[in-house]
């Protein structure tokens, strides 16, 4: 009886095809939203915690500023000096390696071809931190950091666009108004959290602050744990030494923070979670929506059919017969608009995902569940008016004009 | 038994009734607003009969049409189908006999608008289970019957008024009922249509042995039927098969 019936829903939806396609609208949107939205919220998760398995799984970030909701207030707050780098290296037995950090984009120059570039101030450890290397030439080294040495390692993205593919080693490149020479070339990572991590120069951090920033305020340090199961303790000790550093007595709040690659993701996922709920609301919304729809449109059908309901029942449908096929008919609408809602919910996520460089991800649990959402829609809906349907006495129905 | 000696009383003939009315009374409303539709009916229809209804308006012809399909049960009085009482039957085992037992042949045809001829006569065969080929065959064969062979993918919207009844008798007969019920079949259309519709009936009753009940305002119409029952005020004021047998 169900597959007849599947046929003859069809049937009466392609007779009224504009109705049809604005009676799943809110469906359509409702799933398409969701879909859109997992797949753009999955792809974004991917993306964030490749960028974050990028940064080594014992790394430490110190960055300045007190904790703001979910962010970080750096304003009115005080820098690190290299004396927080020195007392972090030699008191704080469980980190391994510690590096200054500052960065600022320049333009930099080369004969005639210029661009603008991240060009980073760091210590020899940071390459050690981050498991980077050189693919050719090689990296500055600890006497170079003394000296505050004008050398510098460029990225590839940066050779491909100045030098035109040609090796830059032993060349000298401009950076702002400042000269360094180029020993080497980093391996190539591609693009992570939206950025091009190969378009960077690196030089020594002594050379940076001296002689692009002109003072010796640190922004930002980086370190890593012994190991890592010992981020929590190298973590407690560089918070220690800090607090006295920058006389913070216990109880009061801190004026920095220290993170490693959990917490960021945490906090990602704490924003995704909230994207999430607030979009499942959005979406339950639309979806009542949409079956109010139908069972308006039901109901409406379901009068203009009243004769041949009527035909129906006296030529020897049950009623049971007529309700299942006004149940069908209602549940191949919100079904239909649950498939064109999922192909338009994928079709948008891909065009973003294509836009913005972020993996494209399927969501198969989501999409599964949105669309069996769509079709229990489609019979909650669906139920009142198919029951109208099926409780017509024949012979009114058939003298109903 | 054989002779026609044994015979129920004010019954006609020899054969059992297919279709036997009561005292059959039918009431519309109630209180003052109630319109008494039939008010004591006996009638009798044994297999094979061709039977005209007529009378005036509102004398309850199509009530008692109704009634006879199953399609409404009586207010009091007793309607059995070969013996067995209508009223006792559950809405499912009722929707079966109207599928089996009856075609419906109606004055506005109440096919399905903007629907192939072929898909409008395989409906009864859809509740009563058979499968997709099967339907297809049956109903063309129903359709050859009432000379639409060929016309199977018209349209509703695509065929005239003649054709479209004739797609109605079509489906009435496709699932081989034993009884058409007709209410004003040619009500809609001119003469000549009409009396084709008349030709396909009385081919129905005389070559595949279908018992037929038929409502008509007009003479040349009634005059088709082997019997003449005439309705006035919700009562029978003339039965010629009963005279005929008494
Ligand atoms: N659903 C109903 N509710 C109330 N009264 C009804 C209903 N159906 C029929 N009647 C009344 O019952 C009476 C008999 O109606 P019926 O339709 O059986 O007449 P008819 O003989 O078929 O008339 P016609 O030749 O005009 O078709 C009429 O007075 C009619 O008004
Ligand atoms: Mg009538």
């Amino acid at each position: 009886m169900i597959l007849p019936s599947a046929g003859l829903a069809f049937a009466a939806l392609l007779r009224n095809k504009m109705r049809s396609a604005l009676t799943m609208l809110g469906i359509v949107i409702g799933v398409g939203a969701v879909v859109m939205m997992q797949s753009m919220g999955g792809g974004a998760t991917e993306y964030v915690s490749e960028a974050i398995s990028g940064l080594g799984s014992n790394m430490l970030i110190i960055i300045p500023g007190t904790p703001r909701g979910l962010g970080q207030m750096t304003t009115g707050v005080p820098l690190f000096t290299l004396g927080d780098v020195d007392a972090i290296r030699h008191q704080a037995r469980d980190v391994a390696l510690v590096s200054a950090a500052g960065q600022r984009v320049e333009r930099v120059v080369y004969g005639g071809r210029n661009r603008s570039s991240a060009v980073a101030g760091l210590m020899p450890e940071y390459f050690q931190i981050r498991a980077w290397s050189v693919s050719s030439g090689r990296l500055f080294t600890q006497e170079e950091e003394r000296q505050g040495a004008s050398v510098c390692v460029v990225g590839q993205t940066v050779v491909d666009d100045l030098y035109l593919g040609q090796s830059p080693i032993g060349r000298d490149l401009r950076v702002r108004d400042k000269t360094c020479r180029i020993i080497g070339v980093m391996e190539s990572r591609g693009a992570s959290a939206g950025m091009d991590q190969d378009d960077v120069v690196f030089m020594p951090y002594s050379s940076f602050s001296r002689r692009l920033v002109g003072n010796d305020r640190i922004s930002a340090i980086m370190a890593s744990a012994a190991s890592a199961d010992r981020i929590d303790e190298a973590k407690a000790q560089i918070v220690e030494i800090l607090h006295r550093r920058r006389h913070i007595a216990q109880g009061d709040d801190d004026n920095f923070a220290v993170r490693d690659p959990r917490d960021l993701q945490a906090v990602f996922q704490s924003v995704m979670g909230m994207l999430t709920t607030l979009l499942a609301g959005v979406a339950a919304v639309s979806l009542v929506v949409g079956g109010i729809g139908i069972m308006n449109i039901m109901l409406v059908s379901v009068t203009e059919r009243t004769r041949e309901i009527g035909v129906r029942l006296a030529i020897g449908a049950r009623s049971r017969d007529v309700l299942t096929q006004f149940l069908v008919e209602a549940t191949t609408l919100s079904a239909v608009g649950g498939v064109v809602g999922v192909g338009l919910g994928l079709a948008g996520a891909w065009g973003v995902a294509r836009g913005i460089h972020v993996p494209f991800v399927v969501p198969a649990v989501s999409t599964a569940v949105a669309f069996a959402v769509s079709i229990l829609v489609g019979i909650g809906f669906g139920v009142w008016p198919a029951r109208k349907a099926a409780r017509l006495n024949p012979l009114a129905a058939l003298r109903f004009e | 038994m054989g002779s026609p000696t044994s015979r129920p009383a004010g019954d006609g003939s020899a054969p059992a009734p297919l279709l036997s009315l009561r005292g059959v009374t039918k009431t519309y409303g109630e209180g003052d607003a109630a319109v008494r539709a039939l008010d004591g009916i006996d009638l009798d229809v044994v297999p094979g009969e061709f039977v005209a209804i007529t009378g005036p308006s509102g004398s309850g012809k199509s009530t008692a049409m109704s009634i006879f399909g199953c399609l409404d049960l009586p207010t009091g009085g007793e309607y059995r189908i070969e013996g067995i009482p209508v009223q006792d039957l559950s809405g499912d085992v009722l929707a079966a006999l109207r599928n089996a037992r009856f075609g419906f042949v109606f004055q506005q045809f109440n096919l399905l608008a903007r629907t192939p001829a072929l898909e409008n006569v395989a409906m009864p065969l859809v509740y009563a289970g058979v499968g997709t080929r099967e339907r297809a065959r049956r109903a063309r064969e129903a359709l050859s019957v009432v000379g639409l062979a060929g016309r199977e993918q018209a349209r509703t919207n695509q065929l005239s008024g003649g054709e479209q009844q004739r797609v109605a008798i079509a489906r009435a007969i496709v699932n081989a009922p034993e009884i058409v019920l007709a209410d004003e079949p040619t009500g809609n259309l001119d003469s000549k249509k009409g009396a084709e519709i008349m030709k396909l009936l009385t081919a129905l009753n005389r070559d595949h042995g279908i018992t037929v009940l038929m409502v008509t305002h007009d003479a040349t119409c009634a005059a088709y039927a082997r019997r003449q029952v005439v309705f006035r005020d919700g009562c029978i004021v003339r039965d010629d098969g009963k005279e005929a047998a008494s």
